[in-house]
């Protein structure tokens, strides 16, 4: 016999009120960064005393372009699931927490934004 | 009535925490830092997509010694939060939750992050 009622189903979002969403995305992103973290450290690694046109040779050719921007989209993201964590941990006001969530939400985007246009720069001869 | 050895709530100051503490809280502090370093991250693309004046002085920046060993800490940090990035994934597929495994894998992504720094430092030298 089943004990739930069907507005578990309806509901679906537990007592958190957003359901498994942040917690899958959190290990999606994870799994996507094991390789793209490996291509990225031996990358810049082998290039981090490479003068101005080796350093644009390297991030503007096409596949490391398009690891680059990948690496970018998805630290910053999984980065900012992360930092939400770390703040309803330790944040005990909701208002102080969503304003702090919003914010460090605004900052990963502004600079992911700017990560993978400066990528595109690079690789579009900029 | 003797009550001086009942068990107290760990005090964290005089606590010595367990290995798998030590590991779980590491890596909220690793992760923590990483995300500053995503900024340092942007900064150098943004330098590069500058210029050769601009991507000079970023290298200039990033190339002080203090600033080094910030990177080098900085990619400790990167492969410890891997590996044991790696280790919660088992753990949330429902493997390694006894005690042994789970100290024993907290030793492996200490000693195999390790590892990894020390052969991404090879390839600095070696560049």
């Amino acid at each position: 016999m089943a004990f739930r009622s069907p507005i578990k189903e309806a509901r679906g979002l537990g007592a958190a009120h957003h359901g498994v969403g942040h917690w899958w995305a959190q290990r999606v992103t994870a799994i996507a960064l094991v390789p793209l973290l490996l291509w990225f450290v031996v990358g810049v690694a082998a290039h981090s005393s490479a003068d101005y046109a080796q350093a644009v040779a390297w991030i503007g050719s096409p596949v490391n372009a398009v690891l680059m921007i990948l690496s970018v989209a998805v630290a910053f993201y999984h980065g900012s699931l992360g930092v939400q964590v770390i703040l309803e941990d330790y944040v005990d006001s909701e208002g102080l927490l969503v304003t702090l969530d919003v914010l460090q939400k605004f900052v990963a985007v502004v600079f992911a934004a700017a990560g993978i246009f400066a990528v595109l720069k690079i690789a579009f001869g900029g | 009535m003797q009550t001086d050895n009942r068990p107290l709530s760990p005090h964290l100051q005089i606590y010595r925490l367990p290995l798998t503490a030590i590991t779980s809280i590491l890596h909220r502090i690793s992760g923590a830092a990483l995300v500053l370093g995503t900024l340092v991250l942007t900064y150098w693309l943004v330098a590069a997509a500058g210029g050769p004046e601009s991507y000079a002085t970023a290298q200039a920046v990033l190339g002080n010694f203090l600033v080094q060993l910030l990177m080098f800490a900085w990619t400790y940090a990167v492969f410890y939060h891997m590996c044991n990035g790696i280790r919660h994934l088992f753990w949330d597929a429902g493997h390694g939750f006894d005690l042994t495994t789970a100290r024993n894998t907290g030793l492996v992504a200490f000693a195999a992050a390790g590892v990894l720094t020390v052969l991404a430092w090879i390839i600095v030298f070696s560049a």
